[in-house]
């Protein structure tokens, strides 16, 4: 059962599935424009790990939605690969002599950052889906840094391990047969994975991947819902799956909900003013006057960086391109702009929108969605509404824009 | 004089040398993000990384190897067995092994342990563990209805082949 041939092709599985998932999560990090104001920066002390970094587009409307739906849905699906990969190489582990030269230390070594780096992100990105934050600090910087830990051992190991793996694959091919022929002679006592002394087998090579798959296709079909509405009642253990919190314009899904995040009726009231500042000065405005404001619409999601989100939804509001107008500057060159919130706790209780955002003609301060007023867990009084943002970039219960400053 | 020496390295290194500047570049680039990644609670995060390793290896891993060690053996005894049916461990096995997976991906929400979920998402926190229960059930249910096929299948396959005491 245990052979090169397996571990080969749960390798190549990886291989591509863990590169997208690199790739994905290094897109996630642009989506939050860290290089653009420090309130959108987590991981100040990333040096030269940002070095890719690029403002983040609005179009199409649905690419992170899409990006992170993949990020999170992947992982999710390849956690039965990673365990049957590791399982398959268990003997190595205990292979004697531990070690042989120097080259085989230091490839062990690696090989600790290796399987050690793949299960902390797993651990870290599937807690952290689940809200279960218990990990040692805060997320951002475990799974952005983590990840790059991983990543210089997964390239060596990939280096070193791939022309093998594609030996193993390509005799497989020429044998014309991949079960259950026994482990090439020459591989199994070379890489030490197919037992010497093997029990009678109770389960075929190609049964034991069916098996892996199997578990893939249930996590999937347990997860992939809660990002694509009319399934999300197929996600019966994802975070976001099963049910939306309400019915009606305002029942999809919420990240934060009002009360989580401090937000008092007081301060959502008639007493509620919107500063808008800019060179202008500093305007405050009720909801009324807003509502007196020209109004359109934009039929945006929300997506998570917890990987759910939502169908597009009908928003209609202020365009953030007019309040910099508002605010002292001309319609077709806006800012970029601080967006505060009136929550007292959360990490971008304020966070910064490029200019190329706040130009977009589909980004508003929305004031209703699907037809009717927000609901305080959508963000009554305002929120802001971005096309292709991460949700968290998506400030609810906004106090006050600040055209220009973003400090 | 300085072939030997060369060789003499390459002895004492045990791999080529396209396997140190590999090495040796993965460990540089893991030392940059290593040190970003430790500015924190270090300790912490230390036993994290090499924890979430060793935890793998010494105590996941002998575990489900135990438990379906355990299976097996039992297996061993079952009326099947003495049909010469091993396979039929596999209609325990699988399932058990799908849920067993659910369980250990979505732990903390099937254990109803995550204090923030409610507040945070204005959706119920006791549905996972129901949820997983009866998706349990239904995976051994399609194992036990796959394996009386399998019997049905096996029977009459018996049945045809026993020739006929009429004759």
């Amino acid at each position: 059962m245990r052979g090169v041939r397996f571990t080969a092709l749960l390798g190549v599985v990886l291989l591509a599935g863990v590169t997208l998932l690199f790739v994905t999560g290094l897109l996630s990090y642009a989506a939050y424009n860290p290089d653009l104001a420090p309130v959108n920066d987590k991981t100040p002390g990333k040096g030269r790990l940002g070095f890719y970094l690029f403002p983040w587009p609005t179009d199409p409307h649905w690419l992170y939605r899409l990006t992170q739906g993949l990020h999170v849905t992947l992982g999710v699906a390849l956690v039965p690969v990673l365990l049957a990969k590791l399982w398959s190489v268990v003997p190595k582990l205990f292979a004697l002599p531990p070690v042989r030269s120097v080259g085989h230390a230091l490839e062990r070594l690696s090989l600790l950052l290796l399987v050690g780096g793949a299960l902390f992100e797993f651990v870290t990105g599937l807690l952290d889906i689940q809200l279960e934050y218990i990990f040692p600090g805060s997320f951002y910087p475990l799974h952005f840094y983590g990840a790059w830990v991983f990543f210089a051992a997964f390239v060596a190991h990939v280096g070193l391990r791939l022309p093998q793996a594609l030996r193993a694959l390509r005799e497989r091919r020429r044998n014309g047969s991949f079960d259950p022929g026994p482990e090439p002679s020459t591989g199994a006592g070379e890489d030490g994975l197919a037992s010497p002394d093997p029990a009678a087998p109770t389960v075929s090579r190609r049964g034991a991947l069916g098996a892996v798959g199997a578990g893939s296709l249930v996590l999937l079909a347990t997860t992939a819902g809660q990002s694509i509405d009319p399934l999300r009642s197929t996600a019966l253990l994802a975070p976001h799956g099963g049910r939306d919190p309400g019915s009606g314009p305002n029942g999809f899904q919420i990240n934060k909900t009002a009360e989580a995040r401090g937000i008092r009726p007081a301060d959502t009231g008639e007493a509620w003013r919107l500063t808008v500042s800019g060179p202008a000065g500093n305007i405050a405005m009720s909801r009324e006057d807003l509502l007196g404001l020209a109004l359109y619409s934009a039929a945006l999601p929300i997506a998570c960086v917890e990987g759910w989100s939502t169908s597009d939804q009908w928003w209609r509001g202020v365009r953030l391109r007019d309040l910099a107008a508002l605010a002292g500057f001309e319609r077709d060159r806006p800012p970029a702009v601080l967006v505060e919130s009136l929550q007292r706790t959360g990490a971008f209780r304020s966070a910064a929108l490029r200019d190329n955002q706040v130009r977009d003609p589909r980004s508003l301060l929305a004031l209703e969605v699907n037809g009717e007023t927000l609901s305080p867990d959508h963000g009554y009084p305002a929120r802001i509404i971005v096309p292709a943002a991460p949700g968290v970039l998506n400030t609810k219960w906004v106090s006050r824009l600040t055209f220009g400053e973003l400090t | 004089m300085r072939v030997q020496g060369l060789r003499r390295a390459r002895r004492w290194y045990g791999e080529g040398t396209l396997h140190l500047l590999l090495m040796l570049s993965s460990f540089a680039l893991a030392g940059y993000a290593g040190v970003r990644l430790l500015d924190g609670d270090r300790l912490a995060i230390v036993i994290w990384f090499a924890g979430a390793a060793l935890v793998h290896d010494l105590v996941l891993v002998p575990l489900y190897s135990l438990a379906d060690r355990g299976l097996r053996a039992g297996a061993g005894r079952w009326p099947g067995a003495a049909a010469g049916r091993r396979a039929d461990v596999n209609f325990v096995r699988v399932p058990a092994f799908l849920s067993g997976l659910l369980l250990l991906v979505w732990f903390p929400l099937i254990t109803g342990q995550v204090e923030n979920y409610t507040p945070y998402t204005g959706l119920p926190a006791d549905v996972f563990l129901p949820r997983w229960l009866l998706i349990t059930a239904g995976l051994f249910a399609v194992s036990a209805v796959w394996l009386t096929v399998e019997l049905l299948r096996l029977r009459r396959r018996a049945t045809k082949a026993r020739p006929s005491a009429d004759h």
